[in-house]
């Protein structure tokens, strides 16, 4: 960096001694939790992390940035503070316990500050300038958990949209889809989709919804039932509805919702009768065709 | 009605995951007050068509989950939809089965009616709506048991 720092001296007291410093401050901090649970194989894999942590805190010190969250130096252990966060939440620590784990790591530059040489006055200015920098990497690593928390939540998500909506093979040209939670309107179109391209994929002639996993049977459930067997009828598959619980059904009534002129079967072993009666009598009816 | 309240509880309606929250708080509050499976269930699934109301027609608001119990010691629920959308511009006819002026089946506030034991709607145009149910617990002489 050959930019002059805004803040002159203080700021480059601070890089300076982070780097001077850097493998001494690295081993100190290779015992604490926050590296030591983290990098478990062996302890240069902990004091190298603290090492990428001192020079890239070094480079912000240099830039002048050290209130900065997005300051490019910041950058370079992004990730690094990922895995450090992840694998402290997985041990069950709690965000403010992470952070306080990240605020002890301010410990050992501010002694090493304490006693470096200079004047009074520069020292103290080196030392608030290095609570400005630790306060900084404190929001950074809890940004970073953050953000590394919602993608999980939204990874699940994704997950559980795909997960709760397979579709099964049950029998020759008969296929099932067990439905499980809530249907709303994300999920019922994945459930459609994946309905329409496995009757595709199996020649189905009939496919059964199983709703037993299903809480709540209300008025937009009911409509997004009744949209699927309408495209399900297209694609020349007769749709039966299973598993609607007793409950279910009593209030269904009460509200009002009639599934209209959809097949219904208490349960998917009756559901399954059904189809196959079904199916023996389409053989019987139609000359056979191999 | 409602005398004695004992325990509120108040939640956002503001996207889809508020609608799941709305839906799970409810049926934990019916079970602990000892409702049974099919009273849990049409309270739910009013509160699932009541929220929404409160989401899709009224651009959002909050309900109010309440304990309640009456002179003669029923328990109860009530549940107060709150929002400050464009109100409903003849309740009667939202009322009836079928009428939707969003494409809907149209049975959400009229189907609400029946499965509860009190209901009442409260709106003003351009100023909001408030729909308010209660349901009391084992309650067999008329309406939903
Ligand atoms: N909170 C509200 N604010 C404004 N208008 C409302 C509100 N709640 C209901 N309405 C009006 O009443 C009509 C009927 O409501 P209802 O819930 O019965 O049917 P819907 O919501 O249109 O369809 P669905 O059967 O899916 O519930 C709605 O179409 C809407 O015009
Ligand atoms: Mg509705």
């Amino acid at each position: 960096m050959t930019d002059v720092p805004p803040v002159g001296t203080a700021t480059s007291v601070v890089a300076r001694l982070l780097r001077e410093k850097k493998e001494h401050i690295a081993q100190l901090w290779a015992d604490q939790p926050l590296f030591q649970a983290v990098f478990t194989v062996t302890r240069d894999e902990a004091v190298e992390a603290g090492r990428a942590v001192l020079e890239a805190l070094a480079q912000v010190a240099e830039s002048g940035r050290v209130d900065d969250i997005a300051a490019p130096g910041f950058a370079m252990i992004r990730q690094q503070l990922a895995a450090m966060s992840t694998s402290r939440t997985r041990s069950g620590l709690s965000i403010g316990q992470i952070d306080r784990e990240v605020g002890a790591l301010g410990a050992a530059p501010a002694e090493f500050l304490e006693d470096a040489s200079g004047d009074t006055d520069e020292r103290v200015r080196a030392r608030l300038l290095w609570s400005e920098l630790l306060a900084t990497l404190r929001v950074v690593v809890i940004e970073t958990a953050l953000q590394e928390n919602r993608e999980i939540v939204e990874r699940q998500r994704q997950q559980l949209l795909e997960m709760a909506t397979p579709v099964v093979k049950l029998w020759d040209r008969l296929v099932a889809v067990p439905l499980i939670g809530m249907l709303d309107s994300a999920r019922s179109q994945v459930v459609m989709e994946n309905l329409l391209e496995a009757i595709v994929e199996h020649n189905a002639t009939m496919a059964i919804l199983d709703i037993t996993g299903v809480p709540t049977v209300d008025s937009l459930v009911a409509q997004h039932l009744m949209k699927t067997v309408a495209a399900a009828r297209l694609m020349g598959a007769d749709c039966v509805i299973s598993g609607i619980r007793p409950a279910i059904a009593q209030t269904m009534v009460q509200l009002g919702l009639d599934l209209g002129p959809v097949t219904t079967r208490a349960t998917l072993a009756d559901a399954l009768e059904l189809a196959l009666e079904r199916q023996s009598e389409q053989a019987k009816g139609i000359a056979p065709r191999h | 009605m409602s005398t004695d309240e004992r325990a509120t509880v108040s939640l956002p309606v503001r996207n889809d995951a508020d609608l799941m929250t709305v839906r799970q708080r409810v049926r934990t509050l019916a079970q602990e007050l000892g409702f049974g499976l099919v009273q849990q269930t049409k309270l739910v699934t009013a509160a699932s068509e009541l929220a929404r109301n409160t989401l899709i027609h009224g651009g959002g608001g909050s309900v109010t989950v309440d304990a309640v119990s009456d002179a003669q010691g029923r328990d109860g629920l009530t549940l107060t939809f709150r929002d400050e959308g464009s109100g409903i511009t003849d309740v009667d006819r939202a009322l009836r089965d079928g009428y939707s002026t969003a494409g809907g089946l149209g049975m959400g506030l009229s189907g609400s009616k029946r499965l509860v034991h009190e209901f009442s709607v409260d709106t003003a145009l351009g100023e909001g709506t408030t729909v308010s149910v209660t349901l009391w617990r084992g309650h067999a002489s008329h309406g939903p048991r």
